[in-house]
């Protein structure tokens, strides 16, 4: 009786828990699986993009509303973006829809994977099936081996990953391809059915895979791309009422590909270029938005001379080269300033509140950001400042003195790590302005000449001579 | 003529005149300002040439770290491993404005950087400069003087060559501020070297004299009497007391505590024959008569004419001025340099005689025309004239005499004392200028050669100021078939420097390059610009003069990392260290005698092709410079010695090459780790550094750092 009743006790905590789990986890990821999975790996520069294709189905009896993805720990700290979207539609007109993505804790995901998961427009019923798109991108994830080249080897680097998709569902049929800048492959690691064939390696196809499969590949390829990594980037967006935005950017740029040794001749630099210094970079694009004005390129001792600057209507391109050309491991710092038409930028919104909407990414083309620091100095005289981001960024405010500033002003920083040229979207900061505080300065500047010119004009009929000279 | 005018009239006038003089030199201002900046619109707001990156970087470090720092600064980064106290060795007078002038504007909320004050403050002084001339000059010959004088310093070449926006140095603002850079606050160092005494004996003479008449206008005669014999006995014994301690500490260097440099102003071949390192300083050197007409141009000529116009009447202030132009004259002979000197002193002559044959002709023309009110034609007829300069001061110089002649100032308290005297002989003067009539044509054409003179100096001058001095020198073009073509190969190696480099490396170079490379590079150099210590430099130039191995061993000894030569054989530069490097001998050998000249000459000529001494193809510095240079055309052709050189292809040992900029003018050097002593090789070196040992004992005096 007294073992009946523990028991008893046993199986209503057991189905509580499972019962607290299953409203935990509404959708229990045994109720999906994967009919079919395709991936494509670029690895043609130095921030590795993975387009992810999944077909997914709901053989459980309850709908499902989300769909998880897995991803080992090494790449999830090396993982800048993550976006997710749903195939609407047939053939012809067939569009995506994007899906919010959040990050979620798996209990039973083994070795430490952590997982996203992908909330879906309508659930998912039982016995339909859905295609999700899903892109992410992984910086500093190729590690040069050689670590250390000379001026005129060719710089080579190991990719990591598993020939098997991780995942939390079981998958029926799988393939993975990957794309190498060139066809000079040193090696890769050979999981049956694996072909090269030119510049792809093709992992698959797989079948019947249960869920947290792993198979580690490496790939050992060329790759001389520019690895252009600015270590960190200060942007400070400064909105002049007047009609005018300043956009200064300090830059601190590094080669972080395999690390220069030895010597630098010049003469093996301009004689040959291809064979003395493939594995180095020179030269940097900006894309600056269009109708900008006095545009500078320079740094803590001076101009910088080699930059070329193209205008049209929808966009600028600022060309520019560092000082010296970057091999692994080199450094250089720079600061780039532009000017930019305020009415392109400084909107009205229906209540009342003024907002700016801006680029929040970096400029430079094909370079990862590991820190990036958006200042916006609004106005003196701002009010209640928020930002709207569409990522999750660190924000704060702080108060910056300009030119003849009295109460400061206020700064909206927004701060964020790993940055991609994918980052380069909009982001809206909203502020009320009183336009009086436009002639705040003008009047202190009048009211300081008139009271000097008053002062001159008293001294002027003062006599101040202590005794009279005969 | 002038005594028919109402009184009512004549202060009119005279108000007037004030006004315009004022707005005139407000224009002065602006133009000795602004002709500065052609440097800026050319090229870039940067600080130029070397000195002014020391000045900035102490400005740097005054801003940063406050007065009290900046006070007990020892710089570690520079005279490695000496260091220097340069709290105690800077004029601190340039600096401390600079500095005040940021923290000024800083507290206002104006956020300009400590550069950009740097370079605008070269120009602000001009302005104040030609204030300064203004007022002096009034003192000596009238307000129409001053002005002359202040339009023809705002853009007197000689300053602007010193004074560009970009040069912020000392000598941009000694002019202006001539009593801040002499104040005794320079420290021990500065105090005890003899040249500064003068300088300020007369300073305290000025004072004391200031201070004695104060005295006596608040004490009864008597009681003053008394006081004097009191003070001055008193004072007397003070002063015996100190002069004898200074006399004591002076007498006990060598030089008598006057630096080389100053001795070579008073025997101009003191410094070739004893010290090179003054010698080999290119504005050290004595001028030649084209840099006269260079640097003062049409100055050179009014000069004289102006030293005959003081002399009448000799006054105080006029025999001042002349005192002055002499002096000037003969150390602007001595060096270069100071033929900053000279400027200020020629155009002050130079406006007074200008100023004194605009009034004789015009009045000649004056009394001439009979039927004419004077002053309205005058006008009419100046203002014909384009050039700038005596265009307002004529009627300026008319008016003002006039009303000195007939009338006591009205307001002017502090003038009226010295205006009072005047007014008896001006009136006899005026009888006399009567005399003077010259005829019409002549005074017209001269009027008409006078003016052209001065827009011949107005152009070039502006000529100088844009085409001449505004390069920045660390920033070099040229004009080529395809447009411009930009040199930056300086910065790029800074830039390479800071960035690429640990922040303690060592980097040897000449001593030309020290203050750029701390400034811009922010490394420890070896020697800098402030050549204060001779054996160090020397040492630098007898590594650059020996050969790769003892080379090698002197930089380890020194823990220098980095070695950085400049280099113009690729592109003609020609101020480059193969052309700087029979100074690096002589000062080398002037303290190590086993470099000697004559191993590096052939025949007594310097050449580095293959007729050279294998000494010279031996040397670091034609290996440093000429590595792998025959690669770039075949043939190793120089653009500056327009020869081929001597020894072409070898390889460098001790050293490797580790940067070198895109058109080669800066070549950097990584010294390599020393190599392991194994396999029995150190039985042969140890043979080998014996000999070496006996070989440098044959010369008198060792290598101290080996």
């Amino acid at each position: 009786m007294e073992a009946l009743r523990s028991l008893g006790q046993l199986v209503i905590a057991l189905s509580i828990f499972s019962h607290l789990s299953l409203l935990a986890y509404s959708s229990s990821p045994q109720d999906l699986q994967i009919l079919n999975a395709e991936r494509r790996i670029d690895l043609t520069s130095h921030i590795v993009k993975v387009f992810l294709t999944l077909k997914v189905e709901n053989t459980g009896t309850s709908p499902v509303s989300e769909v998880l993805l897995a991803f080992p720990p090494t790449q999830v700290d090396h993982l800048a973006l993550l976006k997710a979207a749903i195939t609407v539609g047939k053939k012809k007109k067939k569009s995506y829809v994007p899906l919010e993505v959040n990050p979620t804790e798996l209990p039973d995901a083994p070795n430490g994977a952590k997982s996203f998961s992908i909330s879906l427009l309508n659930p998912l019923n039982s016995g339909e099936t859905a295609t999700l798109e899903v892109l992410y991108i992984l910086t500093h994830s190729l590690e040069p081996f050689p670590a250390e080249i000379s001026q005129s080897e060719s710089q080579l680097v190991y990719y990591r990953d598993s020939a098997i998709i991780l995942s939390p569902y079981y998958i029926k049929q799988q393939t993975t391809f990957i794309r190498t800048p060139s066809t000079r492959v040193e090696s890769f690691t050979r999981v049956e059915s694996t072909n090269r064939a030119g510049s792809e390696i093709k992992y698959g196809p797989y079948k019947d895979r249960p869920a947290y499969s792993y198979s580690p590949i490496i790939v050992h390829f060329e790759n001389n791309n520019a690895f252009a990594v600015v270590e960190e980037l200060v942007r400070e967006v400064e909105v002049s009422h007047w009609g005018n935005l300043q956009i200064t950017e300090h830059y601190k740029l590094a080669h972080a590909g395999a690390r220069h040794k030895g010597i630098f001749s010049r003469v093996d630099y301009q004689s040959r270029p291809h064979a003395g210094g493939v594995s180095s970079f020179k030269h940097l694009l900006a894309r600056l938005p269009p109708r900008v004005h006095s545009v500078y390129y320079r740094d803590e001792i001076g101009n910088i001379s080699s930059s070329h600057l193209r205008t049209d209507y929808l966009k600028s391109d600022l060309e520019i080269e560092p000082r010296y050309p970057l091999f692994g491991g080199w450094k250089a710092t720079f600061v780039i300033g532009y000017g930019l038409p305020l009415e392109d930028f400084l909107f009205e919104s229906p209540d009342g509140r003024r907002y700016l909407n801006f680029t929040f990414g970096c400029p430079l083309a094909e370079t990862v950001v590991d820190k990036l620091t958006v200042k916006v100095v609004l106005p003196e005289g701002s009010k209640n400042p928020s930002a709207v981001v569409p990522f999750s960024v660190e924000q704060h405010l702080e108060t910056k003195y300009s030119y003849l500033d009295v109460a400061g002003r206020t700064v909206v920083v927004l701060e964020k790590r790993n940055v991609v040229p994918e980052h380069n979207s909009h982001f809206q900061v909203y502020y009320t302005f009183n336009p009086v505080f436009m002639l705040a300065e003008p009047l202190m500047l009048v009211s300081t000449f008139f009271f000097v010119f008053m002062a001159s004009v008293a001294y002027l009929h003062i006599d101040f001579s202590i005794c009279k000279s005969s | 003529m002038a005594a028919s005018q109402t009184s009512n009239g004549t202060t009119l006038r005279h108000a007037f005149g004030n006004v315009l003089s004022f707005f005139i030199l407000i224009l002065i201002g602006v133009l000795a300002f602004s002709i500065r900046l052609f440097s800026v619109i050319k090229y870039e707001s940067v600080i130029h040439e070397f000195d002014p990156y020391f000045n900035y970087r102490v400005t740097q470090f005054l801003t940063k770290n406050g007065i009290y720092d900046f006070w007990n600064w020892f710089d570690d980064r520079t005279w490695y491993p000496l260091g220097r106290v340069i709290g105690g060795t800077v004029y601190p007078g340039l600096t401390l404005t600079a500095g005040s002038l940021w923290w000024f504007l800083n507290s206002l909320n104006i956020p300009l950087s400590v550069e950009t004050i740097c370079v605008f403050t070269a120009p602000i002084f001009s302005a104040f400069t030609s204030w300064a001339t203004y007022l002096l000059t009034r003192e000596v010959k009238g307000a129409g003087a001053g002005l002359t004088a202040a339009a023809l310093i705002a853009m007197v070449p000689s300053y602007i060559s010193r004074s560009v926006a970009g040069s912020y140095d000392n000598e941009a603002v000694v002019l202006g501020t001539l009593l801040a850079a002499l104040v005794p606050v320079v420290g021990f160092n500065a105090v005890m070297t003899s040249e500064h005494f003068a300088s300020f004996l007369v300073f305290i003479i000025i004072h004391v004299v200031a201070f004695v008449y104060y005295i006596k206008g608040i004490l009864s005669p008597k009681m003053f009497k008394v006081a004097v014999t009191l003070v001055v006995s008193i004072g007397l014994l003070v002063c015996l007391a100190v002069v004898a301690v200074l006399v004591a500490l002076v007498a006990s260097s060598p030089t008598k505590g006057w630096s080389g440099r100053s001795l070579s102003l008073l025997d101009p071949t003191y410094a070739s024959k004893y010290i090179p390192i003054i010698a080999s300083v290119s504005e050290h050197q004595p001028p030649t008569w084209p840099s006269y007409f260079m640097d003062i141009n049409v100055l050179a000529f009014l000069v004289p004419a102006g030293i005959i116009a003081c002399f009448s009447p000799l006054s105080d202030a006029s025999s001042f001025v002349i005192l002055y132009i002499v002096t000037s004259v003969y150390f602007s002979g001595v060096m270069v340099r100071l033929m900053l000197v000279l400027a200020p002193a020629a155009c002050i002559l130079s406006g007074i005689a200008l100023s004194e044959a605009f009034d004789i002709f015009t009045r000649s023309i004056k009394f001439q025309l009979p039927g004419l009110p004077g002053p309205p034609q005058v006008d009419a007829g100046e203002t014909s004239s384009e050039s700038t300069i005596p265009q307002n001061e004529v009627p300026k110089t008319k008016t003002d005499k006039s009303a000195d002649t007939l009338k006591e100032r009205p307001s002017r308290k502090n003038r009226k004392k010295e205006k009072e005297p005047v007014e008896k002989p001006s009136i006899k003067s005026q009888i006399e200028k009567r005399l003077l009539v010259l005829p019409f044509e002549g005074s017209v054409l001269a009027i008409f050669l006078l003016v052209l003179l001065g827009a011949f100096y107005v152009v070039h001058c502006v000529w100088a100021a844009a085409e001449a001095y505004s390069a920045p020198s660390i920033v070099l073009t040229s004009q080529s078939h395809d447009g411009l073509h930009v040199f930056d190969d300086f910065r790029e190696a800074y830039a390479w420097l800071s960035h690429n480099t640990e922040v303690d490396d060592k980097v040897a170079s000449w001593w030309d390059y020290g203050y750029q490379t701390t400034a811009m590079a922010n490394r420890t150099v070896i020697v800098d610009n402030n050549t204060w210590n001779n054996t160090h430099i020397a040492t630098v130039g007898t590594a650059m003069s020996s050969p790769e191995k003892a080379a090698w061993e002197i930089f380890n000894s020194l823990d220098v990392k980095y070695v950085l030569v400049v280099f113009g054989g690729l592109v003609g530069y020609p101020s480059d260290d193969i052309n700087k490097f029979l100074w690096m001998v002589r000062i080398g050998g002037g303290v190590f005698p086993h470099i000697k000249e004559p191993d590096y000459l052939r025949d007594g000529q310097y050449r580095i092709d293959n007729q050279a001494t294998p000494t010279m193809l031996n040397s670091l510095m034609y290996k440093l410079c000429y590595y792998r240079f025959v690669d770039t055309d075949g043939k190793g052709f120089d653009r500056v010695r327009r020869t081929e050189i001597g020894k072409k292809y070898f390889k460098l040992t001790h050293f490797e090459e580790v940067f070198t900029t895109h058109h080669w003018m800066v070549r950097l050097y990584k010294l390599k780790p020393p190599k392991n002593r194994i396999r029995g090789k150190t039985k042969k070196s140890k043979a080998k550094s014996s000999s070496t040992s006996s070989a440098k004992k044959s010369g008198t005096k060792r290598n101290p750092w080996h």
